[in-house]
């Protein structure tokens, strides 16, 4: 009897830690499952469109459109910025904004940054992150790709406060939102083709890359040092 | 009395700086040697017209060349390992190393391949003249974008810095893969992983080769 218990203990034990699941990604069945459906749609649609737009449009104009909507974005990285108590950056973004839609004629050109106000990478994620919340449990979401239960809420109010929400008729509104996911592709093109080389499992590479990339930016490059996986086994008894 | 020490002082500096020049370059500071190593290499593919027509193989030979000797590829490749380079055999651990930094290379070859003049910003390095680790930070500036940083983890060795870790963007290489190695470990063992590493650089030598040929 006993003895049946401590099999079962054991057991538990294996299931909780050296079981193949990763402890952030619990989810991973269903995840593995809407990778596979975003690689499919990635494959035949958003990356024929975005190598297109790169061989159509010179590099010229594809700085163009990615200061445009990099202005956009700055101004909500403010807001974020203000959020997490970080005035300087926060002043910093709105100046950007400030600058670049007047000077910068819309925000095509970038001469903000010339001036000195660097860009900065803020979302609601990072806002939650900053504030003490938790990824929570690895994501992925049909379309959007890489996430957590964290970044998942904050790109919903990303995209729900974004300025181009308020851009009418609704068919230049939709068009902007090609365009912008257009660009952001075509960066990530060569982000992609690394990844599709380097990595071994390529769903593993990435949620890992993810994840890493996220806690870096939540603390702004600075991220304290995470505990190794080793470090947390108990110690074997002398 | 006073102007005897100002001597001795004069006298040392002077041996000091006659001195300096014969040390070996493997003694340059870590960020010195990040930045000529990178502009060197960014300099010859711009000189190169094979390798911006896409001839991957002449690029990695230039990376073998000019890059690998700064990079420690054994302790690359036992960080990524974790505990289970120490239950590796020594013909098992010559292997890993050998496949991974193929790997590394290629992706490494990749990536450089990617760059398209981007400005490269680099950082003073922020360390003690005793320190015998450090970092080194670059960033890669793009028009309304953020800069992409690229952190080299630097060890000083007896025959000079070396890098034992690439963070880009804050994502590290090494800690990159170690999910991926203890699974395959865990799944088929030490020499699961040099297989299926193996398996990968072959399909990579192929894929680039038919590249080529295009």
């Amino acid at each position: 009897m006993r003895a049946a218990l401590v099999l079962l203990l054991l057991a538990a034990g294996c299931a909780s830690t050296s079981g193949d699941g990763d402890p952030r990604d619990p989810l991973e069945g269903v995840n593995r499952r809407v990778y596979r459906f975003n690689e499919v749609v990635d494959v035949n649609v958003a990356q024929p469109v975005a190598r297109a737009y790169t061989r159509v449009v010179p590099n010229e104009i594809r700085d163009r459109v990615r200061n445009f909507f990099g202005n956009i974005g700055d101004v909500f990285i403010g807001v974020n910025n203000f959020l997490q108590g970080k005035f300087e950056e926060g002043v910093g973004d709105w100046a950007r904004v400030a600058f670049n839609s007047t000077i910068g004629l819309f925000g095509i050109h970038d001469v903000a940054s010339d001036m000195g106000y660097e860009k900065h990478n803020e979302d609601f994620g990072q806002t939650f992150g900053r504030w003490g919340a938790r990824p929570g449990p690895y994501l992925v979401l049909p379309l959007l790709g890489s996430s957590d239960a964290r970044d998942a809420l904050g790109t919903g109010l990303d995209i729900y406060s974004d300025p181009m929400g308020e851009v009418r008729p609704y068919h230049l509104q939709y068009g902007l939102w090609a365009l912008r996911f257009t660009q952001l592709r075509a960066d990530l093109l060569d982000a992609s083709r690394i990844l599709e080389e380097a990595a071994l499992d390529k769903y593993v590479f990435q949620r890992d890359a993810y994840l890493q990339r996220r806690r870096s930016l939540v603390y702004d490059g600075h991220p304290p040092r995470e505990k190794e996986p080793e470090d947390e086994e108990p110690q074997k008894p002398r | 009395m006073k102007n005897r020490r100002n001597l001795v002082k004069a006298l040392a500096a002077a041996l000091l700086l006659g001195v300096a020049p014969l040390t070996p370059a493997q003694d340059a500071a870590p960020d010195q040697l990040v930045k000529t190593v990178t502009l060197e290499v960014v300099d010859l593919i711009a000189k190169d017209k094979e390798i911006r027509a896409g001839n991957r193989a002449k690029l990695v030979q230039l990376i073998d060349a000019k890059v690998l000797p700064h990079f420690n590829f054994g302790a690359m490749t036992a960080l990524a390992l974790g505990q289970s380079w120490n239950k590796a055999s020594p013909e098992q651990k010559k292997r890993l190393v050998e496949e991974f930094r193929t790997l590394l290379v290629r992706t490494y070859a990749s990536a450089l391949a990617a760059y398209s003049e981007q400005r490269l910003d680099f950082r003073p390095l922020r360390a003690k003249p005793t320190d015998t680790d450090v970092t080194v930070n670059v960033r890669v500036l793009q028009s309304g974008a953020q800069p992409v940083t690229i952190d080299y983890s630097m060890e000083k060795t007896p025959s000079g810095w070396k890098v034992y870790d690439v963070m880009v963007g804050g994502v590290s290489l090494v800690a990159n893969y170690r999910t991926e190695f203890a699974t395959t470990v865990r799944e088929s063992g030490i020499d699961g992983l040099i297989n299926s590493l193996q398996a990968k650089n072959r399909s990579l030598a192929g894929a680039v080769a038919g590249a080529d040929k295009k």
